[in-house]
């Protein structure tokens, strides 16, 4: 089977019955807080360390200088409570305008 | 009367919830079109997005497990990062469980519905037929603008030629950036020391392991938040 079908099925399967766990029982369980804290916890780790490496490497090495400008460029749009559109676009507008002037 | 079976109805919402409940799916509906975009600027073939959307239907997992396979992870880290990611719906199904309806049907149907968003709807509501309705209207507009959005932008990304002078590839870390800003902001410090170790962690450890694998790593940063707390501190 094709990698990426694997990767999607395989996603959606284990997705799937983690949703599914909660309707199953109807209401009859409920999640210790301390669980669900370090579940919450453990998917913002995850999600920064996602951001932290997709902003500065490509492959092996350092992504160069105008993509973390431009996610920096995003952040602070962020942080000012930009709507979603003007994050995403804002970061990727300010890349692409370094890399016109020169910047890797 | 409380109906916990049946119809669900808009008017059993009150105006300014289904206002909140409409701005929500202009969101989704905007997020979708920059992960189709994204993903297949980024080079996946165009059914990947698209399929992915409809059949795992979570924002998070989906821009991570992407990323990961674009970036060369291959499957099985991207397939790993999207599961940790989405245990957390596990939670939110036990606190909303009870909300979907009695049926087998409601409840098989219901929980690929499970989100971030219909949970938070439906756990404000103040009775359970609200609740009902409020995870229902919630869940089956979010899940059309959802794939609608990603389909759309799925098209538009591959019309896109050279994506890098788009400045696309810090499209992708911007996207996290807005999904976890609003998270790190009201967390508790520990929370944020663990995010910032678990950061530090995977950039390290970038130049030397398969990509995939240092974001996994980056868990580690999970232990300062555990061994506080059995410290008995904050």
């Amino acid at each position: 089977m094709n990698a990426q079908l694997a990767c999607v099925l395989a996603l959606a399967a284990g997705t799937y019955a983690f949703r599914l766990v909660g309707p199953a029982l109807h209401g009859r369980v409920t999640v210790p807080a301390r669980v669900q804290d370090l579940l919450t916890t453990g998917a913002t780790v995850l999600l920064v360390a996602l951001l932290a490496t997709g902003t500065l490497t490509e492959g092996h090495g350092f992504a160069g200088w105008a993509r973390p400008a431009g996610v920096l460029v995003g952040g602070v749009l962020a942080w000012r409570r930009a709507p979603f559109a003007v994050i995403v676009l804002g970061a990727a507008g300010a890349t692409a305008l370094l890399r016109l002037a020169g910047l890797p | 009367m409380e109906r916990t079976h049946g119809v669900v109805r808009l008017s059993d919402l009150p105006s300014g919830v289904l206002r909140d409940i409409a701005l929500l799916w202009v969101a989704d509906l905007t997020v979708g079109v920059s992960f189709g975009a994204i993903a297949v600027a980024s080079g996946l073939p165009l059914w990947v997005p698209v399929v992915m959307s409809v059949l795992v239907y979570a924002g998070a997992a989906q821009f991570s497990a992407v990323a990961v396979l674009t970036a060369g992870g291959g499957p099985v880290a991207a397939a790993a990062t999207g599961l940790l990611l989405n245990t957390r719906t596990a939670a939110f199904g036990l606190a909303v469980g009870d909300s979907l309806g009695r049926s087998w049907a409601a409840r098989l149907v219901g929980a690929h519905l499970i989100t971030d968003e219909t949970t938070a709807f439906a756990l404000a509501q103040p009775d359970a037929t609200r609740r009902r309705a409020a995870f229902w209207i919630t869940g089956a507009g979010e899940f059309v603008a959802w794939n609608v959005g990603v389909l759309a932008g799925a098209l538009a990304g591959s019309a896109l030629g050279d994506t890098a002078r788009f400045g696309l590839d810090a499209a992708f870390p911007a996207v996290l950036v807005a999904l976890v800003l609003p998270v790190l902001r009201d967390a508790a410090p520990s929370t944020r020391g663990a995010a910032a170790l678990g950061a530090v962690i995977a950039v390290a450890a970038a130049p030397l392991l398969p990509a995939g694998v240092p974001v996994l790593l980056a868990l580690l940063g999970l232990a300062v938040t555990v061994r506080r707390r059995a410290g008995g501190g904050a």
